[in-house]
């Protein structure tokens, strides 16, 4: 017999099957001397079968069609093919040509109010006014994001968490304070590896304080609104409905989980 | 890139699925944290050294975001009645009995403190070496081992002391 002691990692390793052959039989040996012992290990070991039979049926279920991992990877990577942020920048220009004297967007010619639809129009003008510059889109930088993040609850009157998109593949550039008809707002810019340039204001809602999700367009231009606990959001971009639309739900997602 | 990643995680994903549905409980709060897993995963792919277990390295990320939502649902905890339908989601037909008997596992079973829970979780259902189960926990072998044993010996207890009578208070709660 082995001099070295029998340890409580010793019957661990029994139970889980780690021990080599020749520990294994050591400890089963003592175990025979020592059946109180011995009773407690079986038990164990039933526990085991147990906790494994209990979660078995899991292992059966087919995998549901969000976990395709195939697919996962594929959607992520489809949008990226064909950009068309320049074109569609371009358009959003035009439409918004009417200048400060008259807006006519097209296709937004609905009457101002203070809810979700004012708040996706105010979007689609803070796209066009600062996503195509190329000198200056941004106040300050995501290297300050700290003083960004300081700043836009200062000015907006309440803290505005800066979703992270980056799981998504768009990297936050910075922001801004913007102002819309209803007060300051806070617009972050984010894009990809590609150019492409997501906005997303944020500002306190008079009317409309809770929204669903709710898509706008204008043009190439798309975007998602809602409105949470009288703070509305609107993300806006370049970019297919059905590629903003799980980022507008990861973006809703980071800020509740913040709230 | 893409096809060794689909190659060495798809098969894991069932198991994946096992453990969430063991922390969450709850069968759409389980994906939902798979999924977050996923992607996560897919984002890091690159980050991940090329001899690191894949399996352990995404148990990781797993074990990490079930624990950020658990801590979170605990600060404000919206509790869901651990209900018959719950254990009938693991369940297969069973007998009454056994029915009865997998009910007090998984009573007892949320009775344990999540570092016990997770520990036992890992090694038995999961079958992870003690290094791999380390490795997902952040934790030294050791500390492992010690709370393997502690996990194993109240969990015992709980099943005896509670011979299929009150529901326990659910570790569950549904994160929204």
């Amino acid at each position: 017999m082995s001099s070295r002691p029998i340890t409580e990692d010793d019957l661990n390793g029994l139970i889980d099957g780690t021990l080599d052959p020749g520990r294994h039989a050591e400890v089963s040996a003592w175990l025979d001397a020592h059946p109180e012992v011995a009773g407690r290990i079986a038990l164990y070991g039933e526990q085991r079968d147990m906790l494994r039979a209990a979660f078995a049926p899991v292992i059966e279920e087919p995998v549901p069609t969000e976990l395709d991992l195939s697919r996962m990877i594929a959607e992520r990577r489809r949008p990226r093919v064909a950009p068309r942020w320049a074109m569609a920048a371009a358009a959003v220009l035009l439409l918004c040509a009417g200048g400060v004297g008259g807006w006519s967007l097209h296709g937004m010619a609905v009457p101002p109010s203070e809810g979700v639809l004012a708040l996706a129009r105010e979007a689609a003008a803070s796209y066009a006014a600062y996503a195509p510059d190329q000198v200056r889109p941004v106040e300050i930088r995501a290297s300050d994001r700290d003083v960004l993040a300081a700043w836009t609850t200062k000015r907006v009157g309440r803290a505005v968490a800066i979703p992270d998109l980056a799981a998504a593949g768009y990297r936050l550039m910075g922001g801004r304070v913007v102002p819309t008809e209803h007060g300051p707002a806070a617009l972050f810019m984010y894009d990809d590896d590609r150019g492409t340039r997501l906005v997303m204001l944020a500002r306190p809602m008079r009317s409309d304080r809770d929204m669903p999700m709710a898509p706008h367009a204008e043009g190439d231009l798309n975007g998602l609104a809602w409105a949470d606990h009288g703070l509305g959001y609107s993300l806006v971009g370049a970019v297919a409905p059905d590629r903003l639309h799980p980022l507008a739900d990861e973006v809703r997602r980071q800020i509740r989980s913040e709230a | 890139m893409t096809h060794e990643m689909v190659r060495l995680v798809e098969p894991l994903i069932p198991a994946l699925r096992r453990y969430a549905r063991a922390l969450m409980r709850e069968r759409a709060a389980a994906d939902d944290l798979v999924q977050d897993c996923l992607e996560r995963a897919i984002s890091r792919w690159h980050q991940r050294r090329q001899d690191d277990d894949a399996r352990a390295w995404i148990f990781t990320i797993l074990h990490n975001l079930a624990m950020t939502r658990l801590r979170r649902a605990a600060q404000r905890p919206v509790h869901v009645a651990l209900d018959d339908a719950a254990a009938a989601n693991l369940s297969q037909a069973a007998s009454q009995e056994e029915g009865l008997r997998h009910r007090d596992l998984l009573n007892a079973l949320a009775q344990l403190p999540d570092e016990q829970r997770t520990v036992l979780l890992l090694v038995t259902v999961e079958q992870l070496s003690y290094a791999d189960a380390a490795r997902v926990l952040d934790l030294p072998i050791g500390t492992v081992m010690s709370r393997l044993s502690r996990a194993r010996e109240r969990l015992a207890r709980l099943m005896s002391a509670e011979p299929r009578k009150t529901l326990s208070p659910p570790y569950l709660r549904s994160v929204k």
